[in-house]
């Protein structure tokens, strides 16, 4: 039994053995990063870039300590300081990093497509840390991660995915993903935020937040892209928040043990009010702890996966 | 007529497949019970001794071990579980990765003396893996190594304190380690390949 694939592109892809695999492979991984010595040789002369043409913090940290913990030797590219600046198209990039041999290359990038693009090009594994508003597998692996670590399993449990649907690759990616695993999902947000026929995703809609969080075990909140938010999809941001931020009274109406979940980074105060992003339930933090860990079993697994060409 | 030639023909195969039995039950039992009387003769007691048993046929023959230990000295020896899977030298090379397993030792192991259990030590390398392992979780006193079975064909220079049964073996054989709390019987067999 392995991961018998060259990339990671999309949940889309997965079935619910492979995700289960990837799931324990990294608890695994997780009892590493709770040693003294916080190193094993699995990856040793292995090469790990990073490629990244958006900005991020966790994502980027996190592939990056997962390949170092893992032993692999780890390369970051961000675009303002490489020749992508100079106006190196992806292709072109992709090609001069291939000739380095890398064996395994993680990109973000703004364009939906653009992991697979590169994939093709490529002789080495590509994973997809995000493109566009299409997919971001490794978010949504650390998510069901976290839950099924929380309440013990994944069949059966019901999430509402909160916020701008039609920006969001991380709801995009954990519809798929929860829904192989026998999860029921629902979207909520103002309809300018969700996108035509996401129900034949197999997802129930909402547009009033009480009633999508009424009944459900797991609620993930996206962020407000600001910076994708120029096209006057709701009036102000005092209004999305009063409409659709997570605060304490609206909480109420919630289950007791509900789970609080976010991507990160927050807008406190506007999608979630900081006495929720900081309460009991919240596992916003657990989310980036058990990114390493994910991270580090698709390394591992995808190192040992037939490399084309 | 026919199909009943092919069915005896199989049965002779499956004969000459299972070469032997070189193990039951009583002779596992007398092997742990002569392993654990060593291990307590050569650290003199059990003071600081912790068995570490390798997925995962070892960590039921380090349990097995420590009930012994338990009889003759009276104390109780914490068992812990060790998986080498990412220390293995042979990663990357063949096929697709193994699964990762858990390592699960829930004492500390520093200046301990550690009794390392397998169920076959053949080429030595899952050994070696499991040496680099244990000394990134600590920097035990010693490290001993138990092992039901020694087939020989090493490829390092490493060798067993304690063996249950030495067995000479060609590289075409398999030897097969059956316990109960795996595989519902015990015996150890050799299959050839």
């Amino acid at each position: 039994m392995g991961l018998a694939r060259k990339d990671l592109l999309r949940m889309q892809d997965l079935t619910a053995d492979e995700i289960r695999l990837i799931l324990d492979t990294a608890e695994s991984m997780k009892q590493v990063a709770g040693r003294d010595i916080k190193k094993v040789p699995a990856l040793r002369g292995k090469t790990l870039i990073n490629l990244f043409y958006e900005a991020s913090t966790r994502t980027r940290t996190s592939f990056e300590i997962a390949g170092k913990w893992l032993s692999a030797d780890v390369i970051n590219v961000s675009t303002s300081s490489s020749s992508v600046a100079k106006g190196e198209s992806l292709k072109d990039t992709g090609l001069t990093l291939q000739a380095m041999h890398p064996d395994i290359v993680v990109l973000r990038h703004p364009a939906s497509g653009a992991a697979e693009f590169l994939a093709k090009q490529l002789a080495a594994s590509v994973i997809n840390a995000g493109d566009g508003a299409h997919e971001h597998p490794s978010q949504a692996l650390l998510d069901l991660f976290t839950i099924r670590e929380k309440k013990g399993r994944l069949e059966g449990l019901k999430a509402a995915i909160v916020g701008d649907i039609a920006h969001s690759r991380v709801a995009r990616s954990n519809i798929h993903g929860m829904r192989k695993v026998g999860m029921e999902v629902r979207v909520a947000g103002p309809r300018t935020m969700l996108p035509c026929f996401i129900d034949r995703l197999g997802v129930e809609v909402f547009t009033d937040l009480e009633r999508a969080i009424a009944d459900v075990d797991i609620i993930m909140m996206l962020r407000l892209q600001l910076e994708r938010q120029q096209a006057g999809l709701f009036p102000s941001l005092r209004e999305y928040s009063r409409l659709f931020g997570l605060t304490l009274p609206r909480l109420k109406g919630a289950k007791s043990d509900v789970l609080i979940m976010h991507p990160g980074p927050i807008n406190r105060g506007v999608e979630i009010a900081p006495e929720v992003a900081d309460g009991p339930y919240s596992l916003i933090l657990n989310q980036v702890e058990n990114g390493v860990a994910v991270r580090m079993a698709l390394l591992y697994l995808l190192a040992g996966a037939p490399q084309a060409g | 007529m026919v199909r009943g030639f092919f069915y005896a023909l199989n049965l002779m195969a499956a004969e000459l497949n299972e070469k032997a039995q070189i193990l039951d039950q009583a002779g596992i039992q007398r092997a742990v019970t002569r392993i654990a009387h060593e291990i307590v003769e050569r650290n003199k007691g059990t003071n600081d001794l912790v068995l570490i048993g390798l997925r995962s046929r070892g960590v039921d023959l380090a349990r097995r071990i420590a009930q012994e230990l338990k009889i003759i000295d009276g104390a109780d020896i914490p068992v812990g579980t060790l998986d080498v899977t990412l220390y293995r030298d042979d990663l990357g090379r063949v096929g697709l990765q193994p699964v990762v397993r858990k390592t699960d030792i829930p004492f500390p192991i520093n200046e301990r003396r550690v009794v390392l259990v397998d169920d076959v030590l053949y080429t030595g390398r899952t050994i070696r893996a499991a040496l680099d392992s244990l000394i990134d979780l600590g920097r035990p006193r010693l490290i001993q190594l138990a092992v039901l079975v020694d087939r020989g064909h090493r490829e390092l220079p490493i060798r067993a304190d304690y063996v249950g049964k030495n067995v000479p073996t060609s590289r075409q054989e398999q030897v097969q380690v059956l316990l109960t709390e795996e595989d519902g019987v015990d015996g150890v067999l050799i299959v050839k390949g």
